[in-house]
């Protein structure tokens, strides 16, 4: 989202002041001690998961082994860690698919203004506001009404999609509006049709963005809680898994399920940058070929 | 054959009408129309129209306790998530000269983002617990004899987990408005004299503005939303208004509940329309 166009710049010929002011060294040091707040309390249940059979809850750290991972997949009364890891996951996708799609053509929709868009702006506020359990609630009831079983796949996926795409939209909204229409323009003048304008102009070019819309609808999605919570009927979500945990389990194995959706996380962060890569050194290839 | 425009508009919105209406539209409906009718008791309801349950939440001072402290808990979270994120959105931004360098530490920023927030919050667990981190070493260097007990299980602990959470939904959007700032405009002002303190009041907080107003509307919502921070992490201590929502509903007591749950979001509104007062946001996202 950060477009930062370097303006070509008349340097001074004199640095008005030398070295830096104590405003840097101050803020460094606020910098710096936000960043290990963000980041201790996670290392130290990383470290703490790694604890042998003798482990507790805190420092300091007894032994060294797998036993809690093990302890995590295989124990009953962790719950049904597993399950819940799977629907999750391809729930995440299954968000993400939709916010994607949905989110690029409703960004379409407002890159122009047209009568009534300013009641679907804030139809999508307010759905992005609505406090999660208050909405979960409601899907509850409104399936309960018309007699439908509340399921992960139907009314946990759309309880999720009316938070998820308000984001995928006002980023998708975000990205259209720095886009140049002349690109566009241009396109319709050469003869393409509007399917091969979007398909061959604007998703290529906006693909970072469609990138940025995929991994908020996934993470937004895979760490969801609040509005799962009354719509996932009987199969529990890994959130869910992990807020019974919390209630009940007291040993590492909680910190073995953080360290676990650590990784599963940052393998998808992964995959996404790899992707986005790949797609920009082909681009690059086939730029250098023609 | 040109079709009008706002059909086309209403064309491209209307997948994402086919999620609003059923997922969001409906069920406060359905919200709003069971908090007027009476229940059983048992998790059904009766078509019997009533005012009793409103009567009940104003008319009870468990409501205003609840409101009380969630809204405290609001005002907490967004003053120190404000005040860390403007200033470290302004150090990334301002004072770190390498472009590179602040990108990669923004991404330093949004990087937990990505990891469960309730493993984030428990993670303060072994650091301040009676037994945890702080405490060991504090005792250690014997600041203290006996261990601090306000540390977890208490407020203290909710706003720290809040902040924790929430700051990176203010860091974005601060550093993504203070990098569309040109920095020309603040050379002018230092070349027609203006001090540093100036350069703050009338340039950088003013161009920041909506960077702060979009990342209040996150935290304020969130915040308001929450039921589960504030029930783990005060130990049951204290307590939110919708986690006094989801107790009710434990024990299907649903119209209440909707009521409670009405006035809850016409609160959550106000406060939204508050913020969005102070900017036009649709505009300032376009820009």
């Amino acid at each position: 989202m950060t477009t930062t166009v370097e303006h070509p710049h008349r340097r001074r010929p004199t640095r008005r002041r030398e070295g830096r002011p104590w405003t840097f060294y101050v803020l460094a040091g606020v910098f710096i001690a936000y960043v290990l707040a963000l980041y201790g309390p996670m290392f130290c249940i990383y470290l703490l998961s790694f604890q042998d059979i003798r482990g507790g809850l805190v420092f300091p750290m007894k032994g060294f082994s797998l036993h809690w991972f093990n302890d995590l997949f295989t124990q009953v009364r962790t719950g049904d860690v597993k399950g819940g890891f799977q629907r999750s996951i391809q729930l995440a996708l299954l968000v993400t698919v939709i916010t994607v799609v949905v989110s690029f053509i409703a960004g379409l929709a407002f890159r122009r203004r047209f009568r009534g868009d300013s009641i679907v702006f804030y139809l999508m506020i307010g759905s992005l506001v609505a406090p999660g359990l208050v909405l979960g609630i409601g899907v509850g009831l409104l399936f309960q009404y018309f007699g439908v079983s509340p399921h992960w796949t139907t009314s946990a996926l759309g309880a999720q999609l009316s938070w998820t795409l308000p984001f995928g939209v006002l980023i998708m909204f975000a990205v259209m509006s720095r886009f140049d229409r002349s690109w566009e323009e241009a396109a319709r003048d050469l003869g393409a049709t509007p399917w091969q304008t979007i398909w061959l102009v604007i998703v290529p070019i906006l693909t970072p963005g469609i990138v940025a819309v995929a991994l908020f609808g996934f993470t937004l999605s895979y760490d969801e809680f609040a509005r799962t919570l009354q719509t996932s009927g009987s199969l529990n979500t890994l959130p869910l898994e992990i807020w019974s945990m919390t209630l009940n389990v007291t040993s590492p194995s909680l910190y073995a399920l953080g360290t676990v959706t650590t990784i599963v996380s940052f393998v998808i962060i992964g995959i996404c940058l790899g992707t986005i890569a790949l797609i920009q050194k082909r681009r690059t290839q086939r730029a250098a070929t023609h | 054959m040109r079709l009008p425009r706002s059909l086309v508009g209403w064309f491209y919105v209307s997948p994402l009408m086919l999620v609003l209406i059923p997922f969001f539209v409906l069920p406060m409906v359905v919200i709003i129309t069971a908090s007027v009718l009476e229940g059983d008791g048992f998790g059904g309801i009766m078509p019997f129209f009533t005012t009793q349950n409103y009567i009940d939440v104003f008319g009870s001072g468990l409501t205003f306790n609840l409101y009380f402290s969630t809204i405290k808990f609001t005002i907490l979270t967004w003053v120190f998530s404000l005040i860390i994120g403007f200033w470290v959105a302004y150090f990334l931004v301002f004072h770190v000269k390498n472009q590179l360098l602040a990108i990669g530490l923004f991404l330093v920023c949004t990087v937990p983002f990505w990891t469960s927030n309730i493993i984030r919050m428990i993670s303060w667990i072994p650091l301040l617990g009676k037994e945890g981190l702080v405490n060991m070493i504090l005792q250690g260097l014997g600041i203290i004899d006996k261990p601090l007990e306000f540390l977890l299980f208490s407020d203290f602990a909710v706003v720290v987990a809040y902040v924790h959470q929430l700051t990176i939904f203010m860091i974005v959007p601060i550093f993504n408005s203070m990098a569309r700032i040109d920095k020309r405009v603040v050379e002018a002002a230092l070349d027609a004299g203006a001090s540093r303190f100036d350069i703050m009041r009338y340039i950088i907080v003013p161009l920041s503005k909506s960077g702060m107003a979009l990342g209040s509307i996150f935290v304020v919502s969130i915040v308001m939303g929450d039921f589960f921070v504030v029930r783990v992490m005060s130990g049951g201590g204290s307590a939110s208004v919708v986690a006094a929502l989801y107790e009710d509903i434990s024990v299907l007591q649903y119209p209440p509940a909707a009521a409670n749950a009405v006035v809850l979001v016409l609160v959550v509104m106000l406060m939204i329309g508050l913020i969005l007062r102070t900017v036009d946001i649709r505009r300032e996202i376009a820009r």
